[in-house]
C-alpha cells in the first residue's frame, strides 16, 4: 500500500493507482476530458494536471502513478488558472452551438465550462472548419465539435482494432479523420458506434431518424408498429434518472403507445424465431458437417466487418436475418395477412441499442416482395428524446405489456442482448431438438461473462460440440483469423461487435468518463437481462406458443422454403475502402 | 574482415604514415593532398564539380604524388567552397570549378600560391595558412576533430586517426561499470538540449533487467539554422558509430538505430557507407574483433517533423507512427523503443565519447566550467561576418564567439541580440555579451544551450518579428497532441501577428505573457514547454519594442511592414530613375534627373527599391 | 480506356511497384516510414494506390497510413510541379531576408506556399534549413541551391524557367 497526501487528506491506496483514482477514492474530484479508463489514457487534454511537491512541472494525474509520501495539490491557484486557460483554448476552437447540439445537457465540455464559470473566450481566434459527414445511414461526424481528445480513435483502433478513424494532419490542423477524409460510409467502419459512446461532446452521433418516425406516426394512412430489442429495456430508464440497468419494460411499452404507435411488439419474439431458424440451420450443417463452424448473424456491425475483412469466409455465417429484420418481415406478411392490413401501409420501427441496425435495415437484401422488412431504426437514445419531446413523465407511467398476438417471448430471447446470450439460447433449443426431449439444463455458464473469447465443449446427444463466443471486433478478428487458418475446430461461434454485447451497443445511453471509471455499466445491464431470463416462465425459444402457432399457420417448417423467403438472407464480399 | 584488434592496428599504422601530411606541418615529403570540402554548404555551391575537375586535371597532366580528397566541413561555410592544400595549409576560399586549373598550374606545379583565391579575413588581410585565421584560434576541436581532416567515406582514414582505439579499450580492458564511471567522471552532459548527465543516463539503461535493449542516436537535428550534427555525420560518421558501440557495450544493448532526417541526404549516404564498411570489416555485427560482443546499427529516416527531436516522439516515429511525444514517466531508459529499455543520445554527445575513453575523464573534465565540461559546437549564423561551425570550450563568452571568432557584425551595424537554442531558446541582449556560455548561465538569462544554433541579430532586426518568426515555426511543427501547444501556440502567433500588423492593443501584451506561461507549464513535452521561450525572453529584454508596436504603432527596426514606411531621402536622390523601373507596383513617381518620391498608398514595402538604389537614398 | 494510361492500369501499376518496394523490408510496422520514404522519392508524392498497398503489406489500417503521411511534412499526397521552388525559412536565412523571397515568389507565381500552378509547372514550398547557412538566404529549385539570393535573382530564375518551359 502507498501512503500519500492529497489536498491535506492522508490516504492509503494500492500500489499502481493513479493520482486521479487516488484522489477520487478520497472524494476529491479532478476534472478530465480526454481520459477514458482502459481506453484512452494519454494525458493530452491537460485538464487533470495537479501539483506534486518537489516536481518542477505540473503532473498529469490521470496516468501518473502514486508514490510513497507524495504530496499532491489538486486545486491551487496556478493549477486552476492553467486549467481555465486550457479550457478557454479548447472552447476557442469549438463550435459553440450548444443549444442545438445533440449532446446539450450530456456534454463533458459543457459541464466543465459551466463548472469553471467560463463567461467569454479570452483567446478567440481562427477556428478549424470541417464538412459534416452524414453520408452513412448510421453515424454522423461533425468535427467542428471535435476537441481532439481522441477517445474515439482509441476506441476504434485499440478496443475494436478497426482503425477506421485516426488523428491526421499536424498541429493546429490536426483532426480526427478517416483515410483521405472519406465518409465513414465508404471506409472500413463497421458502424458499431462505440466511438459515439466514447465522444465527450457532439462530434459523433447517431443519424437521427426521429423525424421520420414522427412523420409516420402523424400519417393517418400508416399503421405504425414499434418493436424493441432486449437491451433497450435495461438501459432506457437511465435517460430518465433511473439506476443503470433498471428494467423498465412496462413503462417503455406504455410510453411507446403514448407516442402514438399503433402496436408495440417485442423483438424478443423475433429473437425466438431467430433461434428456431438458427438452431435448425446449425443442426443441419452439423449433421452434414458443412460450412462449420457456423457463425451467428444477429449483429450487423459484425456482418459488415466480415464482408469487408473476411470476404472468403462468408459461408460460415448463418443465413438467418437478425431478430428485428425477421420480425419486421413477419409483421408485414403473417401479421398483415392475419389482421387484413395492407402491408404497404405498415411502418415498422425498431428500437435498438445499436446504430449499425440503421444501416442493416437499409441493406438491399432486407426486403421481401418489394416490402422493406423494417422502415426505420431508432436507438435507445432517440426513443428517450421522443419521450421527452412528448412531455411524458416516464417514471410515473403505469406498466403495460407488449401487444398480442405477438407479445410473448422467452427468457432465451432476452439474453440475446448480452455476449454469449445467442449461443446459450441456441444451445437450449439445439439440445432439446437433438436429444428429442425437453431437457432440464438451461444455464450454459461457460458462455457467460466478460471474458474476451469464451470457449466450451458441450455434449449433446452423445456428440461433442465445441462453441466459441467472441465480443468486440478485436476478438472477432482473432477468432476469424484462427478459423481462416484452420487452427481451430469450432462448430458454432457467436460474434457480437460491441464489447459485452448489445447492452453496450453504440445506441445506448452515453455515460461520461467518470461514470465509466466508477461503475461497471456492462455488468449492471447484463445482470438485469439475466434476471429477466430467470424470471421467465418460458426459457426456451422453441417452447414459445406464439412461434408454434405462426409456424403451423404460416411458415411450415423451420428453415423451410417459406421461412427462407422471409427469414433468411445472404452476404456478399464488400470492398474495404470504397472510393 | 578484421578478426582481431591486431589486424586493426596494422591498418592503422600503415595508413597513419600515409596520412601524416594532413596533420603534420613539418612534413617534408613530396606528397600533396588537395582537400575539397564536401559538407552540405560547399556541396550546394558546386564543390563536387571542383573535385571532379581536380581529378581530371591530375589525370590529364599525369601529375604524381598528388591526391584529391573529399572531406567533411571545415567550419567556415561563408567562405565556401573551400579548398585546402596540405601540408602547406593553404586556404582557398570561394573557389569555382574553373579555378582548378590555375590552382594546379600555379600552386601544385608552379609552387606559387594563387593570391586571388586566398582567404581574406574580415579586415581584408590575406590569410596564408588555415590556423592564422582568428576564426580557428579560439576553437578547441574535440567533436569536430576529424571534420575536414579525413575522407568520411574511407574507413581506413578514420582508423588511421585513432579510430576504434576506444572501442578496443572498452571491449578488452573495461567493465560496463568502468565505462559508465569514466563517462560520468568526464562530466559530459547531453548536447541535445537539457544537458542531462550522460553517464547517469547510460547507467539508468544498464541497470534495467530486460535483455532486449537499444541504443539510439538522435540525429533529427531540426532547429532552423543549426547544422552541427549534420556536419559531424558528414565529416566523421564512424566516430558516431564507434561511440554507439561503446554505449551499447556499457548498457548491454546489441542493436542500435540512428534516427536521421531524410532531408540530410549527404549525411544519410555517408552513414550508409560507414555502416557498410564497418560491417565488411567486422566492426559491426556478430563477435566484433573476436571479443564475443555483438552489435549492429540500422538507419531510421525521419520525414520532416521537428518534434521528432524530442526523444519520445523520436521513438514513436522510429516505430512507424506519428511522431507524437509520450507523457513521461516512463522514461525511455525504462520503456523506450518497442517498450524496451533504450538509451538515446544526440550526435554531438556521442561525438565526445571516443575522445573521453582514449584520453580519460580527467583530461575532458579539465576543459570547460565547473558544471559544464568539455566543448560545445555552435552553428554560427545570421548577421555575423564568419558564418559557420565553431567548437569552443564551455565557458567561452558570447562576445568571444560573435566578435573574435565570428568577426563581428557586417556593414558596421550594431549587435542587438543573439538567439541560442532555436525555437526553444531565447534571445540574449547585448548586456549579456560577457556571460559565460554554459548550461546554467544560459538558463539563468532565459535562454538555453539547446542543440547549438547561434543566430546573431543586428539592429535592423525587430524583436517582435523575431518572436513571431519562431512562433510560426512552432505552430508549423507542433504535433497537435496536447491542447496548450496545439491551440495555445496558434493563439500566441495570432496575437504576435496582430501586434506586428499594427493592430495590437496594450492589453494584448499581458494576455500574451499569461498565455505563454500556461503553454510553458501545461504542455506535455519539451517542445511545448519551451515553445514560449522566444516570446518570453524577448518580452523580458525588449519589452519597450513590444510597447512601441502596440502603443505608438511603430517598429523601430522598420521590419514590420505595416508599421514602417519606405521613403526616399531627397538629399541623396540623384534622379537616376532606377527605383521607378524596379518598383513592381508603380508606386514611385518622378522624372529622370528629378527627385523621386514614393506614393505610400501604393507601396507594398517590398524594399526592392531600397536594395536597388545606388545612392542608398531609400530607407 | 486508352490502354496503358487508363486510371485502373495506373493504379494497378503503382500498387505493384509499391508492393515490390515494400518487399525489401520485413513486414513489421516500424518499417512504415522507410517504405513511405522510398515511395515519396520514387514518385515525388505518395499516390493513393500506394497508400493502400502499404497498409495491406504491413497489415495496418489505411487511416493509420494516412495519419502518418499527413503528419510528416516530407510526405505529400499530391504530385508537385515540374519545378519545385523551396524557400529556406531557417533562422539564418530568415534573418537575412528570406521571407521577402517567399513573398516575391508567391506574387510572381500567383500561388501560395504548398500549392502548384495550374499548368503543373511550379510548386512553391518553404523549408527549414538546407544547411547552406553560409550562403543565406537561399532557395532551391528541385535540387539546385541558389545562394545569397535576392528578390531580383528570384525573378530571374522564375523567368528563365518559364522560358525553358
Amino acid at each position: 500500500m502507498i501512503h500519500l497526501t492529497i489536498d491535506g487528506v492522508s490516504i492509503e491506496v494500492e500500489e499502481g493507482t493513479t493520482i486521479l483514482d487516488a484522489a477520487r477514492q478520497a472524494n476529491i474530484d479532478i476534472p478530465t476530458l480526454c481520459f477514458l479508463k482502459g481506453v484512452n489514457e494519454f494525458g493530452d487534454c491537460r485538464m487533470c494536471i495537479v501539483e506534486v511537491e518537489g516536481m518542477r512541472k505540473p503532473v498529469t494525474s490521470c496516468i501518473t502513478k502514486v508514490a510513497e509520501g507524495m504530496v499532491v495539490h489538486t486545486h491551487t491557484k496556478s493549477i486552476m488558472d492553467a486549467r481555465r486557460t486550457v479550457l478557454d483554448l479548447t472552447l476557442s476552437n469549438h463550435c459553440k452551438d450548444c443549444l442545438t447540439c445533440i449532446r446539450n445537457g450530456n456534454c463533458e465540455l459543457q459541464a466543465l465550462a459551466q463548472k469553471y464559470n467560463v463567461k467569454n473566450i479570452t483567446y478567440a481566434g481562427e477556428k478549424n472548419t470541417h464538412e459534416i459527414d452524414d453520408k452513412s445511414p448510421s453515424i454522423v461526424r461533425d468535427f467542428n465539435k471535435c476537441i481532439l481528445c481522441r477517445r474515439c480513435v482509441s476506441t476504434c483502433k485499440n478496443i475494436q482494432e478497426i482503425g477506421a478513424i485516426e488523428t491526421t494532419e499536424r498541429g493546429f490542423a490536426s483532426c480526427v479523420s478517416t483515410a483521405h477524409n472519406e465518409s465513414l460510409n465508404d471506409v472500413d467502419c463497421t458502424f458499431c458506434g462505440q466511438c459515439i459512446e466514447a465522444c465527450p461532446c457532439g462530434a459523433l452521433h447517431e443519424k437521427d431518424d426521429t423525424d421520420r418516425v414522427w412523420d409516420a406516426i402523424n400519417d393517418e394512412t400508416k399503421y405504425v408498429v414499434a418493436q424493441t430489442a432486449p437491451a433497450v429495456r435495461v438501459a432506457l430508464g437511465e435517460e430518465f434518472g433511473n439506476p443503470i440497468g433498471t428494467n423498465v419494460t412496462g413503462k417503455m411499452t406504455t410510453a411507446l403507445r403514448r407516442l402514438g404507435f399503433d402496436k408495440v411488439f417485442d423483438t424478443n419474439t423475433g429473437a425466438d424465431f431467430t433461434i428456431m431458424e438458427e438452431a435448425t440451420e446449425f443442426i443441419e450443417r452439423f449433421s452434414k458437417g458443412e460450412n462449420l463452424p457456423m457463425i451467428t448473424s444477429c449483429c450487423p456491425a459484425w456482418v459488415r466487418f466480415a464482408e469487408k475483412n473476411f470476404p472468403n469466409q462468408l459461408q460460415h455465417i448463418s443465413s438467418c436475418k437478425s431478430p428485428h429484420q425477421m420480425f419486421g418481415a413477419i409483421i408485414k406478411s403473417y401479421y398483415a395477412q392475419k389482421f387484413n392490413i395492407d402491408p404497404k401501409s405498415i411502418f415498422v420501427v425498431s428500437v435498438m441499442p445499436c446504430v449499425a441496425k440503421k444501416y442493416e435495415c437499409t441493406r438491399e437484401e432486407m426486403e421481401v416482395d418489394g416490402l422493406r422488412d423494417v422502415d426505420a431504426v431508432i436507438t435507445t437514445r432517440e426513443l428517450a428524446r421522443m419521450i421527452k419531446q412528448h412531455d411524458i413523465e416516464f417514471n410515473e407511467l403505469e406498466e403495460t405489456s407488449f401487444d398480442d398476438p405477438m407479445g410473448e417471448a422467452t427468457g432465451a430471447a432476452a439474453i440475446f442482448g448480452v455476449t454469449g446470450g445467442v449461443m446459450e439460447a441456441a444451445l437450449r433449443t439445439a439440445a432439446d431438438v437433438l436429444e428429442g426431449k425437453s431437457l432440464d439444463k438451461l444455464d450454459y455458464e461457460a458462455v457467460r461473462g466478460n471474458e474476451a473469447i469464451k470457449k466450451a465443449t458441450v455434449n449433446i446427444a452423445g456428440k461433442d460440440i465445441t462453441v466459441c463466443v467472441a465480443h468486440g471486433l478485436k476478438n472477432a478478428r482473432i477468432v476469424m483469423k484462427q478459423i481462416e487458418a484452420g487452427e481451430v475446430d469450432y462448430q458454432f461461434v457467436e460474434i457480437m461487435a460491441c464489447p459485452g454485447g448489445c447492452i453496450n451497443g453504440g445506441g445506448q445511453p452515453i455515460k461520461n468518463s467518470k461514470t465509466r471509471s466508477r461503475v461497471d455499466i456492462k455488468k449492471l445491464r447484463t445482470e438485469s437481462l439475466y434476471t429477466i431470463d430467470e424470471k421467465s416462465t418460458l426459457r426456451k425459444s422453441h417452447e414459445n406458443p406464439v412461434l408454434k402457432g405462426i409456424y403451423s399457420e404460416f411458415f411450415g417448417d423451420a428453415c423451410g422454403e417459406k421461412a427462407h423467403k422471409y427469414l433468411h438472407t445472404h452476404y456478399s464480399a464488400k470492398k474495404k475502402y470504397d472510393f | 574482415m578484421i578478426k582481431s584488434f591486431e589486424d586493426l592496428e596494422a591498418i592503422r599504422n600503415s595508413k597513419r604514415a600515409e596520412l601524416d601530411l594532413r596533420v603534420n606541418s613539418n612534413y617534408s615529403g613530396i606528397e600533396r593532398h588537395i582537400l575539397v570540402c564536401h559538407g552540405t554548404g560547399c556541396t550546394s555551391s558546386n564543390s563536387e564539380h571542383i573535385l571532379e575537375n581536380f581529378n581530371n586535371l591530375i589525370k590529364e597532366k599525369n601529375i604524381e604524388n598528388v591526391r584529391v580528397v573529399k572531406t567533411g566541413c571545415f567550419g567556415l561555410c561563408s567562405k565556401g567552397p573551400i579548398v585546402i592544400i596540405r601540408p602547406d595549409d593553404t586556404f582557398y576560399s570561394h573557389v569555382k570549378p574553373e579555378d582548378c586549373e590555375e590552382i594546379i598550374n600555379t600552386h601544385i606545379l608552379g609552387g606559387q600560391k594563387v593570391e586571388r583565391l586566398l582567404c581574406k579575413d574580415v579586415d581584408g588581410s590575406v590569410v596564408n595558412k588555415l590556423d592564422e585565421l582568428p576564426f580557428y584560434k579560439k576553437q578547441v576541436r574535440i567533436a569536430l576533430k576529424n571534420c575536414g581532416v579525413i575522407n568520411p567515406e574511407d574507413i581506413d582514414e578514420y582508423i588511421a586517426f585513432d579510430g576504434f582505439k576506444a572501442l578496443q579499450k572498452v571491449l578488452t580492458e573495461m567493465s560496463q561499470e568502468q565505462v559508465i564511471e569514466t563517462i560520468l567522471n568526464s562530466g559530459l552532459r547531453g548536447r541535445g538540449g537539457a544537458g542531462f548527465p550522460t553517464g547517469k543516463k547510460w547507467d539508468f539503461v544498464r541497470i534495467e533487467t530486460d535483455p532486449e535493449k537499444y541504443v539510439v542516436c538522435n540525429a533529427d537535428e531540426g532547429d532552423p539554422g543549426a547544422f552541427m550534427d549534420r556536419s559531424i555525420l558528414e565529416g566523421d560518421p564512424n566516430c558516431i558509430l564507434e561511440a554507439m558501440a561503446i554505449a551499447a557495450y556499457a548498457v548491454g544493448a546489441h542493436h542500435g538505430y540512428i534516427y536521421v532526417r531524410a532531408e540530410y541526404p549527404i549525411a544519410v549516404n555517408r552513414l550508409r557507407i560507414a555502416i557498410e564498411q564497418e560491417r565488411a570489416y567486422g566492426l559491426l555485427g556478430k563477435d566484433i574483433c573476436g571479443t564475443g560482443f555483438d552489435f549492429d546499427i540500422d538507419i531510421k529516416l525521419g520525414a520532416g517533423a521537428f518534434v521528432c527531436g524530442e526523444e519520445t516522439a523520436l521513438l514513436e516515429s522510429a516505430e512507424g507512427k506519428r511522431g507524437q511525444p509520450r507523457v513521461k514517466p516512463p522514461f525511455p531508459a525504462h520503456a523506450g523503443f518497442m517498450q524496451h529499455p533504450t538509451l538515446i543520445n544526440n550526435v554531438e554527445t556521442y561525438a565526445n565519447v571516443t575522445r573521453i575513453i582514449n584520453q580519460g575523464a580527467e583530461w575532458y573534465s579539465s576543459i570547460g566550467t565547473e558544471k559544464s565540461k568539455g566543448t560545445k559546437v555552435f552553428a554560427l549564423g545570421g548577421n555575423v561576418n564568419n558564418v559557420g561551425l565553431v567548437e569552443v570550450p564551455m565557458g567561452t563568452t558570447l562576445r568571444e564567439i560573435v566578435f573574435d571568432i565570428g568577426g563581428g557584425i557586417p556593414k558596421g551595424r550594431e549587435f542587438k541580440a543573439a538567439q541560442t537554442g532555436g525555437p526553444s531558446g531565447g534571445c540574449i541582449p547585448a548586456q549579456y555579451l560577457d556571460v559565460s556560455i554554459d548550461y546554467e548561465s544560459l538558463a539563468e538569462i532565459g535562454s538555453m544551450m539547446g542543440s547549438g544554433g547561434l543566430i546573431v541579430m543586428d539592429d535592423s532586426k525587430c524583436m517582435v518579428a523575431i518572436a513571431k518568426f519562431y512562433m510560426e515555426f512552432i505552430v508549423d511543427e507542433s504535433c497537435g497532441k496536447c491542447t496548450p501547444c496545439r491551440i495555445g501556440t496558434k493563439r500566441m502567433l495570432e496575437m504576435l501577428t496582430k501586434i506586428c500588423d499594427g493592430e495590437g492593443e496594450p492589453e494584448d501584451l499581458d494576455k500574451l505573457q499569461k498565455l505563454a506561461q500556461t503553454v510553458a507549464t501545461a504542455s506535455v513535452c519539451g517542445l511545448g514547454q519551451s515553445a514560449p521561450n522566444p516570446v518570453l525572453s524577448t518580452m523580458r529584454y525588449f519589452r519597450d519594442e513590444y510597447e512601441e508596436h502596440v502603443r505608438d504603432k511603430s517598429c523601430r527596426a522598420g521590419e514590420c511592414k505595416a508599421l514602417s514606411q519606405v521613403t526616399i531621402n531627397e538629399e541623396l536622390c540623384r534622379g537616376c530613375d532606377l527605383c521607378k523601373k524596379v518598383c513592381p507596383v508603380g508606386a514611385i513617381e518622378g522624372d529622370v534627373g528629378q527627385k523621386h518620391r514614393i506614393d505610400q498608398s501604393k507601396c507594398i514595402k517590398c524594399k526592392t527599391c531600397v536594395n536597388t538604389c545606388p545612392f542608398h537614398a531609400i530607407k | 480506356m486508352d490502354g496503358e494510361n487508363c486510371e485502373n492500369c495506373v493504379a494497378m501499376r503503382a500498387r505493384e511497384e509499391t508492393l515490390e518496394m515494400a518487399s525489401k523490408y520485413p513486414k513489421a510496422k516500424d518499417n512504415l516510414m522507410a517504405i513511405l520514404n522510398d515511395i515519396q522519392v520514387k514518385y515525388g508524392y505518395i499516390p493513393e494506390p500506394s497508400q493502400a498497398a502499404v497498409a495491406e503489406y504491413l497489415d495496418i489500417p489505411l487511416a493509420e497510413v494516412y495519419g502518418v503521411i499527413t503528419f510528416y511534412s516530407r510526405f505529400t499526397t499530391i504530385p508537385k510541379g515540374k519545378y519545385d521552388i523551396s524557400v529556406c525559412l531557417g533562422t539564418a536565412c530568415f534573418v537575412k531576408g528570406s521571407s521577402d523571397l517567399l513573398e516575391r515568389a508567391k506574387s510572381k507565381l500567383g500561388i501560395d506556399e504548398g500549392q502548384t500552378t495550374d499548368d503543373q509547372m511550379f510548386s512553391l514550398e518553404t523549408m527549414r534549413c538546407v544547411g547552406a547557412c553560409g550562403l543565406a538566404p537561399v532557395f532551391t529549385v528541385n535540387d539546385k541551391v541558389y545562394g545569397n539570393a535576392t528578390v531580383k535573382l528570384m525573378d530571374e530564375v522564375i523567368d528563365e524557367l518559364k522560358n525553358q518551359g
